[in-house]
């Protein structure tokens, strides 16, 4: 009973931060530099998420995570669609972790 | 006549729409499943049953914080702990869904409130590099099945793992644990190439989020890069061509 209140709980703090941007943005004009603030968040939000987390999928080889990034950088950076760049990178560590 | 070849044309475009969708989202689908089966595995060790894991799936949707909060339900943590630190660690999808939705203002808010629902790092990620989709007319078809796609693999994720147990090997699923990662550097990559400002903006949000994970949660850490990064972009990104 009591994992279910939480459930319900860690639902409801997960929804309202979700939810309440869509309800405000119909009654908000913003000025243009919030408009470029919140147009640069999405790049802002990928520097943020990609590092240093990448370092983390093997914590005690942090090198890893980076070797598999900068895989990632190269594969995307010769314009190769997105799901070739995941399974470049998700091979690169495969090997590393399994070769090293 | 007219009507008919009308609605055929609609229908394409609805289809097209949708199938665009599933083609970004399934490299999500590719992260979200072996996160999922591990969450499962856990959650289900730390003493959920099967529906309570796969109901947190279904209501939460949201990895960081259900991992944290299967391990404090194991630990014995209080609820009101378990809430406060969800509400922590998802705090950074109020700035992503403000950024979005502020994309889908032409979207109607019928649209937008499920899709507010279903953003989460990922799903916000993908949605926001595609921002022509939100100028069409059928857009949100696109951002709804790359939504539900990565929803979908999420509960289902999870269920398999509460069912199977460890089912993907060690080395794999470690391995796999850089798909989310790889995805995003495959989404920020080329906007970078097309406008070298906009990679300045992402090294700035990381300088600050290793800055700031020296003395604060990485829930925390998370926003400030993302919102204090983001403020960089008041000064590098150019009028917007609306």
């Amino acid at each position: 009973m009591i994992i279910l209140l939480i459930i319900i709980g860690m639902s409801v703090v997960t929804m309202l931060p979700r939810v309440i941007p869509a309800f405000i943005v119909d009654k908000l004009q913003f000025k243009d530099w919030v408009n470029r603030w919140l147009n640069a968040i999405p790049y802002a939000a990928l520097g943020a998420l990609i590092f240093p987390g990448v370092l983390s999928i093997n914590a005690d080889k942090p090198h890893i995570g980076l070797i598999g990034g900068f895989v990632a950088i190269i594969l995307a950076y010769v314009g190769l669609n997105v799901i070739f760049v995941v399974i470049g990178a998700i091979l690169s560590v495969f090997l590393l972790t399994t070769l090293l | 006549m007219d009507t008919v070849s009308e609605n055929k044309k609609n229908y394409f475009s609805s289809m097209l729409m949708i199938k665009r969708g599933l083609a970004v989202g399934f490299p999500i689908m590719l992260g979200y499943i072996p996160i999922a089966i591990t969450y499962g595995v856990l959650a289900k060790q730390a003493g959920l049953s099967l529906m309570e894991l796969t109901l947190m799936s279904v209501l939460v949707f949201a990895g960081a914080s259900q991992f944290m909060g299967a391990n404090m339900i194991a630990l014995g943590a209080g609820a009101v702990e378990i809430i406060i630190a969800t509400f922590v660690l998802n705090f950074r999808h109020f700035v992503m869904s403000l950024s979005f939705m502020n994309r889908l203002r032409e979207v109607d808010l019928k649209w937008k409130f499920p899709l507010s629902l279903g953003l989460t790092d990922e799903t916000f990620a993908v949605s926001s590099l595609h921002t022509n989709e939100a100028k069409e007319e059928k857009g949100f078809l696109f951002y709804g099945a790359l939504t539900l796609t990565a929803y979908l693999s999420w509960v289902i994720g999870s269920f398999l793992g509460g069912v199977l147990g460890k089912v993907i090997p060690e080395t794999l699923s470690q391995s796999m644990g850089i798909a989310l990662y790889a995805m995003f550097i495959g989404l920020l990559v080329p906007s970078v190439k097309k406008e070298l400002r906009v990679g300045l903006i992402a090294v700035i949000a990381m300088l600050i989020n290793v800055i700031c994970l020296q003395f604060m949660s990485s829930g925390w850490a998370i926003v400030a890069g993302t919102v204090l990064g983001g403020l960089s972009g008041v000064f590098l990104l150019k009028e917007e061509r609306r």
